[in-house]
């Protein structure tokens, strides 16, 4: 009896069956699995194989020379070509990029956070329209900047047109990441903010801001990160000229490394190619420290809450 | 970031409208200051479009827009000039096509590995990493193409007419790696959005992990998928500097080829607008029409891309 009802609740199956069939899943199972992790493993082995790569073509000038020295016009002196020029200047544009897409774009993302009202279409419209503008091709804002902030407001190929660009590039990743950040914020910090008389900027200054730093600083890094990257703009706006002087103004020519590694790597000479890993290394080194500097923020936020 | 981008359209928290407001001095002014801010963005796309429409209006008075479409042969650069995108925007098909078949599946396996099999802290393990992938400058990759995978598939090409330096195919490739962080992020995230209980369901009818990823969860989180493969195809045609370092600059004639150098939509863009090319010139407004063709290509993607998020959101929120 009691053999009979334990049978009827499994619902038997005659062993061998039941061991082949089962078998037969894991193998698939474990098949798939091993197919899912190849997938990683290529990506991961790709990275891999650029960082080693860009270390050992350029270990014979990761020293000194490349941020001491300015870059040599003359092939001769190839030897003694650095990249100080181009880090001065991505240091320039990005300290500009950043004072003007980071208020703007964390005040936006409190307006469309915090005020807006979305029953209201322009409320709406604004929304869609920063989704869009984060699937723009970069180079389509090299175009704006060429046809419009260059040409027709006058700024030139400067310092100031590059950080304009790419602070309007980045704009709607700083508006983004700063939005999920205030989402995070319960709800219940804000009402006991109200319930204590305070208004609505004291309520979002006070209590909402601080309590979404972390996710707004993340933002903020991963954004500056992408403009520190990116190149496909700027070709349109000058930067590609030969630069042997540091910034020294906001209306100064200028280069910044992306660019200058872009040079590089047009020039035919061995010397060149090597330094263009050297400088590929040292713009993969600034990211690197920018990338964890985002995850320790993020990380360290995660254990508080 | 490409996960977050889509995710904005939650409903705004109701309790806001509870505070005091106009009561004390400057709040209604915060209010408008914050509003100016977030009209930036409006003002910038309006600007994209200012700076597109007139110079591609102004070049379609001096080339028809019949010989721009259907020309095969795209010389701005040379004495004889002609003006048919037709070279372009094959070459950006290619180099689109072949790096979205590598993209894909990569990032597809990538995404149901970690939404589906790995454990917690393997995943807080390899996302960091896709995201280093992810903020490689596109420079690097175009040079890593060009001197290491190029030189690679040369040694151990098969046929007899080797890959010339700059070709397509290893610009595609680079671009295929590129783009898996945006593919795999995403369709993650659609992934982790199907509910719970439909995995419980499918285990409780006693199906294995593989077929509850591949029968349930990725069926059903299908639409955010194909709204990640569309946003990578838009990232890919829209990527300049891979295919400007590595993918080569020919452009007189329609090239299916990829193991032969050609340019594309955006190499010639970027190309082109490095020499100071005189302004009012037909050469310098084309800079402007094969940008306007970028632009529609890709804004239209990116729409699909949104409305195919919108649907499955709509359906498990």
């Amino acid at each position: 009896m009691a053999i009979d009802t334990s049978r009827a609740e499994t619902g038997y199956v005659h062993p061998s069956a039941a061991a082949l069939k089962r078998r037969r899943i894991r193998l698939g199972d474990t098949l798939f699995r091993l197919a899912l992790q190849f997938c990683l493993f290529v990506a991961f082995a790709f990275l891999a194989s650029l960082i080693i790569y860009v270390l050992i073509a350029g270990w014979n000038r990761l020293d000194l020379r490349l941020v001491t020295n300015m870059p040599s016009g003359l092939a001769s002196r190839a030897d003694e070509s650095g990249l100080q020029s181009a880090l001065t200047g991505t240091l320039w544009v990005i300290t500009l990029t950043a004072l003007m897409c980071l208020p703007t774009g964390i005040a936006a993302a409190i307006y469309l956070e915090e005020y807006a009202d979305n029953t209201r279409w322009y409320n709406r419209f604004l929304e869609l329209n920063i989704q869009n503008l984060a699937g723009v091709p970069s180079i389509v804002f090299g175009i704006l900047g060429l046809g419009i902030i260059a040409r027709v407001f006058g700024l030139g190929f400067t310092i100031i047109t590059a950080a304009i660009v790419l602070s309007l590039l980045v704009l709607p990743v700083v508006i983004i990441a700063t939005r999920e950040a205030l989402r995070a914020v319960p709800p219940s910090i804000r009402l006991g903010s109200y319930a204590l008389g305070a208004t609505k900027w004291q309520t979002v200054r006070r209590q909402v801001l601080p309590a979404a730093t972390s996710g707004t600083a993340t933002g903020a890094i991963l954004a500056l990160s992408r403009a520190i990257g990116e190149a496909a703009p700027l070709i349109l706006l000058g930067a590609v000229t030969f630069v042997r002087f540091n910034p020294e103004g906001i209306s100064s020519r200028y280069t910044v490394l992306p660019i200058a590694i872009f040079n590089l790597i047009k020039s035919p000479q061995a010397e060149l190619q090597e330094l263009a890993s050297a400088g590929i290394v040292l713009l993969l080194i600034i990211l690197l420290l920018m990338n964890s500097i985002a995850i320790v923020i993020r990380n360290r936020a995660g254990k508080i809450r | 970031m490409s996960v977050t981008e889509l995710g904005s359209r939650a409903p705004a928290p109701q309790p806001m409208r509870l505070g005091r407001r106009g009561n004390r001095a400057g709040e209604r002014g915060v209010e408008v200051l914050l509003f100016i801010a977030a009209t930036v963005g409006v003002l910038t796309t309006v600007g994209i479009i200012i700076a597109l429409v007139f110079p591609t209006i102004d070049f379609f008075g001096d080339v028809s827009i019949v010989e721009f479409l259907t020309g095969d042969s795209w010389t701005p650069l040379f004495a004889d000039k002609e003006y048919g995108v037709l070279p372009l925007l094959v070459a950006t098909l290619v180099v689109t096509a072949i790096a979205t078949l590598i993209a894909v599946p990569l990032g597809l396996g990538a995404a149901i590995y970690l939404a589906e099999y790995a454990r917690p802290k393997v995943r807080s393990a390899l996302k960091p990493m896709l995201e280093v992938l992810a903020g490689i400058p596109t420079v690097v990759y175009g040079f890593f193409a060009l001197v290491a995978i190029g030189p690679l598939i040369r040694d151990y090409w098969p046929g007899g007419d080797k890959p010339s330096f700059q070709n397509l195919l290893i610009a595609s490739i680079a671009m295929g790696i590129m783009i898996v962080p945006t593919v795999a992020s995403l369709a993650e995230d659609a992934m982790t959005a199907v509910p719970r209980s439909l995995r419980q369901g499918a285990f409780a009818l006693a199906s294995s992990r593989m077929q509850v990823a591949t029968r349930v969860v990725f069926p059903a989180a299908l639409s955010g998928i194909v709204a990640a493969i569309v946003l990578g195809i838009s990232r890919a045609i829209g990527e300049t500097m891979i295919v400007t370092i590595a993918g080569g600059l020919i452009s007189d004639r329609v090239l299916f080829n990829p193991i032969e150098g050609s340019a594309t939509m955006t190499a010639f863009i970027a190309s082109a607008g490095q020499g100071d090319l005189p302004l009012g010139t037909v050469e310098y407004k084309s800079i402007f029409a094969v940008g306007a063709l970028l632009f529609i290509i890709t804004f239209a993607l990116n729409i699909v891309s949104f409305r195919l998020v919108r649907r499955f959101r709509e359906v498990y929120e």
